[in-house]
């Protein structure tokens, strides 16, 4: 079954499975010995029936970031593949396919290790009664640590399978070979059993002790190669499941009455005008207010006819105030890298340069507004759900319901985009709690207005950087704070004998959360231009003033080499008046150099972004055109926080409601990108989602300089503050 | 009030009994569970709930149904034929014009209905045709790649 057909099976019935008869033999062989005692999935484990399974145990993730988080139980075992006696193979995998193109990348791993095309392999994505706990999908860590144990999963299913075959025949496992979904005999190639030959009748389960040998990579046929993604035919023809399109018998849609402010909490509630409403259900509980109908839209109807009363939320501090704030109400926070002596690096400096930079809180903006559906069986939950880490979910419905979290199951369909944005799961806790009133299974589907307000977003920050050049023009002092953005991508990279990485925190009024390479986008943006003004001051080209001082085996000085080859980059002594720019960044083990052209409109302060190269190190390539593909998202996506979004607020107040007051970037933004992987054959793969969205401020607004000699500190580089910038140049 | 409204939905006619006031959209993804057609917005901005209304690129989210008596009206279920991909879907997928996918049942509408319009659009005009359609995940460079190509296969073909 594939994954959409799976999904969709689960919706005709999505109670717990019931398994087809276990065709297996119970007595078969189970090498990796018993599942412990107690563990409830086992019971699901014995109904999938027969087949060879690889599992794997909770201490295997003892290197998997977030391990242990919330209350699921610290026992776990479940399967991370499957090979049934069709000779299929499916993966079972807690990540979920964002649009980030795991649902292939994935597969493709698994088929590379078990010589199988790639459609032999049917992944089974974020259903959490099926997968191993995973923490969640963020943080470009799929690729880093989760396919690695795919990958040894499948190697080790691969051992079984051989060995399987060896005592059948009796010889020994070094003699036989794996190709295309058979073993084989080496010195007899015709002499073969299939997959599915070796599994049938046997029910073989066996713990991943993760010692195998992977192949070897100078071997890899799949792995390297770009197939079509195996979910675009469903999402060009409308067959895409998302959670907002799973319809179940009886069903409600929900809109949730909205606060006017985060702090504000509900005085009363009139309902009258809408209590009584043929199809209209009200549910008033614990400051929850909700209207549903069977329609998403008469609720919406209804709902506007409730009059509420809420207390005031904060009206303190707005979009002006914000920056003070965050800095006055920062604590020491903590050295996050550090070497050399201030004192000393200030004595060798012959300028100093103080700077501070600035950026607005930014939302997700999902294409897909956050959704759930809940639905309630006596104690059993099942919750469907647009979300990034559905084992979060799960203990969060759990908990809100007052349940055990082993009776909630999660799954999760498509997702339209998360960005860090649906790490958070509170529309399911809403749906849940509104099933359980109403005894019905509730769908809550965010409006666009919901979205901007109870989203979290990107935090607004501030960085301090107090930097300084010797005679010779070298950076020999490096004091850096940063507020509020977190310390991602804070640490430097270059060659500076005396500095300190610092980060603290104030206080948000508005909710934040992690936003596509959190942290990074600020703390690139404000070090890529503090190197750039030190480069202009020092009268030496920003790329070869970086060059300068970048170890000699530094991977991103490849990575700067390629993209100025490819961009066709000249020296020049900046401002150079061409509008180039350059900055350099590193993010979940990548590392990006990009180059950027810009024109600016000196009447209007628009900046139109006229060209894009970036070079990326992320290691080995499972899916290079994949990559690229991640790459064009992330310097697309970073137009927008770099030129245009910002959210508004006042206090706990979030003005801004709506696409008409948010510019995402359009068709008519798109400069000319051009991408390129560097050694995409050579080392671990690393993370790709979102390295290449660092630089976007940075680069942009360095080439700003360069086009016009006026610097712009704050993101974004609206053209009000782009016009701002210019003025102060001119006087 | 409910009344019934009758319109030709994917070739095939359909009558809906409901307030004619009602969006589309919703008549589309609930009454007549073709969920294809996504929100994003619900007042026009996003075009993620794009369907052809006489072969017109029309929000979904801001036409009553009542509108639609009469018509013919394309969602994204509607735009292969028998199995066969529509070559802007082909060229899509092909492209790889797609990553989440939310957005992509109406940057494909707005494409075809462009391409009827003007067989022969040229990068300019294919940007602007698309211009108020939104994608977070930014798919902007393929997708105008993906039009292109299908534009010469359809030229090709005719
Ligand atoms: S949902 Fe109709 S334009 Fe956004
Ligand atoms: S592909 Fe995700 S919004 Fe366009």
């Amino acid at each position: 079954m594939r994954y959409e057909e799976y999904l969709a099976e689960e919706f005709r019935d999505p109670g717990l499975p019931s398994a087809s008869a276990a065709t297996g033999d119970p007595a078969a062989t189970e090498p990796g010995g018993p599942a412990p005692a107690g563990v409830t999935r086992r019971d699901f484990l014995a109904a999938l029936g027969a087949g060879i399974f690889v599992l794997f145990h909770w201490d295997d993730l003892a290197a998997a970031p977030g391990r242990g988080r919330g209350n699921e139980e610290a026992i776990d075992w479940n399967a991370f593949l499957r090979i049934a006696p069709d000779g299929r193979v499916t993966v079972f995998s807690g990540k979920v396919e964002l649009g980030q193109g795991i649902h292939t990348s994935l597969a493709q791993t698994v088929a590379e290790e078990l010589d199988l095309p790639l459609d032999a392999i049917e992944m089974v994505m974020g259903d959490t009664d099926l997968c191993p706990w995973d923490a969640g999908t963020f943080g470009s860590l799929t690729t880093r640590f989760h396919a690695p144990l795919l990958r040894t999963a499948s190697a080790e299913a691969r051992g079984i399978l051989v060995q399987l075959a060896a005592e059948q025949w009796n010889l020994p496992p070094a003699s036989l070979r794996v190709k295309e979904g058979r073993v084989f005999v080496a010195a007899n190639p015709s002499r073969s059993l299939t997959y599915g030959r070796l599994a049938r009748g046997r029910r073989i389960v066996r713990r991943l002790e993760p010692k195998p040998q992977p192949e070897d990579p100078g071997r890899y046929t799949l792995v390297g190669t770009s197939p079509v993604r195996r979910d675009a035919v469903a999402k060009v023809t409308g067959a895409a499941k998302y959670t907002g399109d799973i319809r179940l018998p009886g069903m409600l849609y929900a809109r949730i009455l909205r606060p006017p402010a985060h702090g504000a909490r509900l005085v009363r509630a009139d309902l009258s005008a809408v209590r009584g409403l043929p199809g209209i259900h009200v549910v008033e509980e614990d400051g929850l207010v909700a209207v549903l109908a069977e329609q998403p839209d008469r609720a919406g109807a209804a709902l506007a006819q409730v009059k509420a009363e809420f207390t005031p939320g904060a009206t303190e501090p707005g979009e002006q105030e914000i920056y003070d704030h965050l800095v006055r109400t920062a604590g020491e926070g903590r050295v996050a890298a550090e070497g050399g002596d201030l004192a000393a690096g200030t004595r060798a400096s012959v300028e100093v340069f103080e700077q501070s930079y600035y950026n607005a809180y930014v939302a997700h903006a999902a294409m897909e507004p956050h959704t759930a559906l809940v639905r309630i069986d006596g104690r059993r939950v099942t919750v469907w759900a647009s979300t990034q880490r559905p084992f979060g979910c799960k203990e969060e419905v759990a908990q809100a319901l007052g349940l055990p979290a082993e009776n909630v199951r999660v799954l999760t369909p498509f997702v339209g985009g998360g960005f860090g944005g649906k790490s958070y799961n509170l529309q399911a806790v809403q749906a849940a709690r509104l099933a359980k009133a109403t005894g019905r299974p509730v769908q809550v589907a965010w409006t666009r207005e919901d979205e901007f307000f109870y989203d979290t977003f990107r935090p607004a920050a501030v960085v301090q950087i107090r930097s300084g050049l010797d005679s010779d023009g070298r950076i020999v002092l490096w004091d850096y704070t940063v507020y509020n953005a977190g310390e991602r991508g804070a640490p430097h990279f270059y060659t500076i004998p005396h500095h300190r990485t610092r980060g603290t925190s104030g206080r948000s009024p508005l909710p934040t959360g992690a936003w596509r390479a959190p942290g990074n986008n600020t703390n690139t943006f404000a070090r890529e231009q503090q190197i750039d003004l030190m480069a202009a001051r020092a009268g030496v080209d920003p790329v070869e003033f970086r060059l300068r001082h970048l170890a000699a085996d530094a991977p991103v000085r490849r990575c700067l080499e390629v993209a100025a080859r490819l961009f066709g980059y000249q020296p020049a002594k900046p401002p150079s008046r061409r509008g180039y720019g350059v900055a350099l960044g590193t993010d979940a083990g990548t590392w990006v150099a990009h180059l950027a052209e810009v024109a600016v409109d000196r009447q209007t302060g628009k900046v139109q972004v006229k060209r894009v190269v970036c070079a990326q190190d992320m290691g080995r390539a499972i899916n290079p055109e994949g990559a690229r593909m991640q790459m064009e998202g992330c310097i697309t996506m970073g137009l927008g926080y770099a030129l245009g979004e910002e959210v508004r607020f006042q206090g706990g107040e979030v003005r801004t409601r709506s696409f008409a007051e948010y510019p995402l970037p359009r068709f008519s933004d798109l400069p000319r990108i051009e991408t390129l992987l560097v050694n995409p054959t050579e080392g671990a793969p690393q993370g790709g989602g979102e390295p290449a969205i660092i630089c976007m401020g940075a680069v942009i607004a360095n080439a700003i300089f360069d086009a016009t000699g006026a610097r712009l500190y704050h993101l974004p580089m609206t053209p009000e503050r782009v016009l701002e910038a210019l003025s102060k140049t001119e006087a | 009030m409910a009344q019934t409204t009758r319109f030709i939905l994917n070739g095939k006619p359909v009558a809906v009994e409901t307030e004619g006031a009602r969006p589309l959209l919703w008549v589309l993804r609930g009454d007549l569970e073709h969920t294809g057609t996504k929100y994003g917005c619900g007042e026009g901005i996003c075009g993620t709930c794009t369907v052809l209304i006489e072969g017109e690129a029309q929000r979904a989210c801001v036409v009553p149904v009542a509108d639609v008596a009469g018509k013919r009206v394309t969602t994204i279920e509607g735009l292969s034929q028998g199995g066969t991909l529509h070559p802007v879907q082909q060229a899509f997928v092909e492209h790889g014009a797609i990553q989440c996918g939310y957005c992509t049942p109406g940057m494909v509408l707005t494409a075809v209905a462009l391409l009827e319009r003007n067989p022969n659009p040229s990068e300019a005009q294919i940007r602007s045709a698309l211009e108020a359609n939104l994608c977070r995940c930014g798919t902007h460079q393929r997708v105008v790649a993906a039009v292109r190509a299908a534009a010469r296969k359809l030229r090709a073909a005719s």
